[in-house]
């Protein structure tokens, strides 16, 4: 196995590389550049402009710039922010938490009641549990989040001011867990409801599949409790394809909620990277591309070890 | 045969109650869309003066007027128009790059095949939206860039079924026998495996257009899509991000977003009914 998981680290460096200079050619080629906007403001000479390309290195072509820029990125240096001056990786890790925190409640509180309301509801169809999970997954599927999120704060925050319209803590409080869920409740609602009707459907679906087989047949008819059934039989090889749309939302949890985040002034990933695009802040930008795209290939990898746990059959090869 | 069989397939979905509410929903929006403005002569660019900016619903304003004073029902109508422009064009786009891409990975494996799937892995892996917000910054918003980019990102879904399809169909013996006799190769993927490939894909073009429609008023809501003066129900919505608006005119905001959810359903249902239609085990 570890024989497998160092091949499959091998294999993601072309990816790495791949995704990672795309997204620094396409930045680098947008016209007007970071220091469009500042020649635009005509605050500054033509000469100081000239210094302060040569001092950010961006005299030099993108092929140059590119390897300088994957070098510091080998040293563990993200670079300096062009906008803020501060620190890439501290910018990014300031942001990371409350979007973590963010993201990581609507998805862990859609797997906590969309599963078992997806297998409920396969187990008995047009029972209530049933109606409720249609219900649902139909509203995760067709209001838009952004939509959702203002009829949120429109009915809960303004008119009936149960929760606050925006922010992470209140004025004034320090850093009080209460203060921050009574924030959290929203967002994280808004987060959830797509995955949660994405979860449901799929749990329904392979677990109905499950539930035709001929073996589901046999332990009835050993005259098996039909929970064992459910649980131990049908749910356990319905896994697969639903750990599969687990795996979907994970990218999801680092910069999946720009649109939340956005609506929300909500301090996360998502916002840092609208900041960063509309001021064309580059190294802020190469930042969360490159973490997006170690998550995305770390979980894609813990993933695989997890089918082949699930299902014997799958072999590393 | 394919022409009964299609029949079958077409009285199924009529069959299909919300198969055919999808269709109506869809239907009336664009009729109503394309044909409305025309008839009641409704100008969504020009400032009111007469009336103001920033007016409630009135006689001559079903919906009010902007911070501008444009007339926010012609936006709303003319956003339609933009909105489900910019669904339809970027699933074509989506489909014209998938199709083939799926097609030949499928039906000629190798190297092809492991390049485009490696590929689509990695495209899929992506949280979609970051992606799009980076190239539209690049290539500056626009209702052209906002197509383009929505178009070429979803081509991966398609390329998939294609792809899953070709795999099964090249091992048929009407393929071996095709190639017995000496078929030219474009010629069997044309007119033999492609014909049976792509059925499967018509629902799920139905369902891209929803979600098309869904990421373009994201980025419009977000600034980053159709820009005005150009209306879409994103931009409309985009009003909304200030309090006041939000608390004090829902009229600007609330039909736009209820436009969106009515059309993402409406092409849900038909994707759902024309699924369940090409689907032999259905009923």
């Amino acid at each position: 196995m570890i024989k497998y998981v160092i091949k499959r680290l091998f294999y993601a460096i072309p990816v790495f590389l791949g995704i990672t200079f795309t997204v620094y050619l396409l930045i680098n080629l947008a016209p007007g550049g970071p220091l469009s906007i500042l020649a635009a403001s005509g605050e500054m000479s033509l000469s100081d402009l000239e210094a302060l390309k040569v001092s950010l290195g961006l005299d030099k072509p993108v092929l140059v710039r590119y390897f300088l820029w994957l070098a510091d990125l080998l040293h563990g240096n993200l670079g300096t922010s062009y906008r803020t001056s501060q620190a890439v990786s501290m910018m990014i890790g300031q942001r990371i938490i409350p979007s973590l925190l963010l993201t990581g409640t609507g998805i862990i509180g859609a797997i906590i009641i969309g599963i078992p309301l997806g297998v409920v509801s396969a187990c008995k169809p047009n029972s209530i549990w049933d109606h409720i999970s249609t219900f649902v997954a139909f509203i995760g599927a067709s209001v838009p989040n952004f939509f959702l999120s203002l009829l949120l704060i429109y009915v809960l925050a303004v008119k009936m001011k149960l929760f606050p319209t925006s922010g992470m803590y209140s004025a004034g409080s320090n850093g009080d867990w209460k203060d921050l869920l009574y924030h959290l409740a929203l967002p994280a609602f808004v987060c959830g409801i797509q995955p949660i009707g994405n979860y449901i459907k799929q749990t329904k679906s392979s677990v109905l599949e499950v539930l035709n087989e001929e073996y589901i047949k046999t332990a009835r008819s050993k005259g098996l409790r039909n929970v064992v059934i459910v649980i131990k039989h049908a749910f356990r090889n319905s896994l697969i394809p639903i750990v599969t749309t687990l795996s979907l939302s994970v990218p999801f949890l680092i910069g999946g909620a720009v649109v939340t985040e956005q609506i929300f002034a909500w301090p996360g990933i998502g916002s840092l990277m609208i900041t960063a695009i509309t001021s064309r802040d580059y190294p802020v930008i190469m930042g969360v591309a490159v973490l997006i795209c170690v998550v995305v290939l770390v979980v894609n990898l813990i993933l695989d070890l997890i089918y082949a746990a699930l299902d014997p059959r799958i072999k590393f090869k | 045969m394919k022409k009964i069989l299609s029949n079958q397939a077409v009285k199924k979905f009529m069959h299909n109650r919300k198969a055919v509410l999808g269709l109506i929903i869809v239907g009336f929006l664009v009729l109503a869309v394309i044909l409305m403005p025309i008839f009641m002569k409704l100008d969504p660019y020009t400032t009111d003066r007469a009336v103001g900016f920033n007016k409630a619903p009135c006689p001559g304003h079903l919906l009010g007027t902007d911070d501008v004073g444009r007339d926010l029902f012609a936006r709303l109508l003319y956003g339609g128009r933009i909105s489900l422009f910019v669904g339809i064009m970027s699933t074509v786009i989506s489909v014209l790059i998938g199709i083939p891409l799926g097609l030949i990975a499928g039906y000629f494996r190798g190297i092809a095949e492991t390049v485009i799937m490696r590929v689509a892995d990695a495209f899929m892996s992506f949280p979609t939206m970051v992606l799009i917000l980076v190239l539209v910054a690049v290539f500056g918003p626009s209702i052209l860039t906002v197509t383009v980019v929505i178009g070429v990102l979803g081509w991966t879904a398609i390329a998939k079924l294609i792809y899953g399809n070709v795999l099964s169909i090249r091992e048929r013996e009407y393929i071996q026998a095709t190639k017995a006799i000496g078929m030219s190769t474009p010629k069997i993927l044309l007119s033999e495996v492609l014909p049976n490939a792509i059925p499967p894909v018509w629902a799920n073009i139905s369902f891209r257009v929803a979600g098309a429609i869904l990421t373009e008023s994201s980025l419009s809501f977000l600034g980053m899509g159709v820009q005005t003066p150009q209306a879409s129900w994103g931009n409309i919505i985009f009003a909304a991000q200030n309090l006041l608006v939000l608390t004090a005119r829902p009229w600007v905001w609330f039909p736009p977003g209820i436009c969106i959810i009515l059309v993402v359903v409406g092409f849900n249902f038909i994707g759902e009914g024309v699924r369940d239609a090409l689907d032999p085990k259905t009923k």
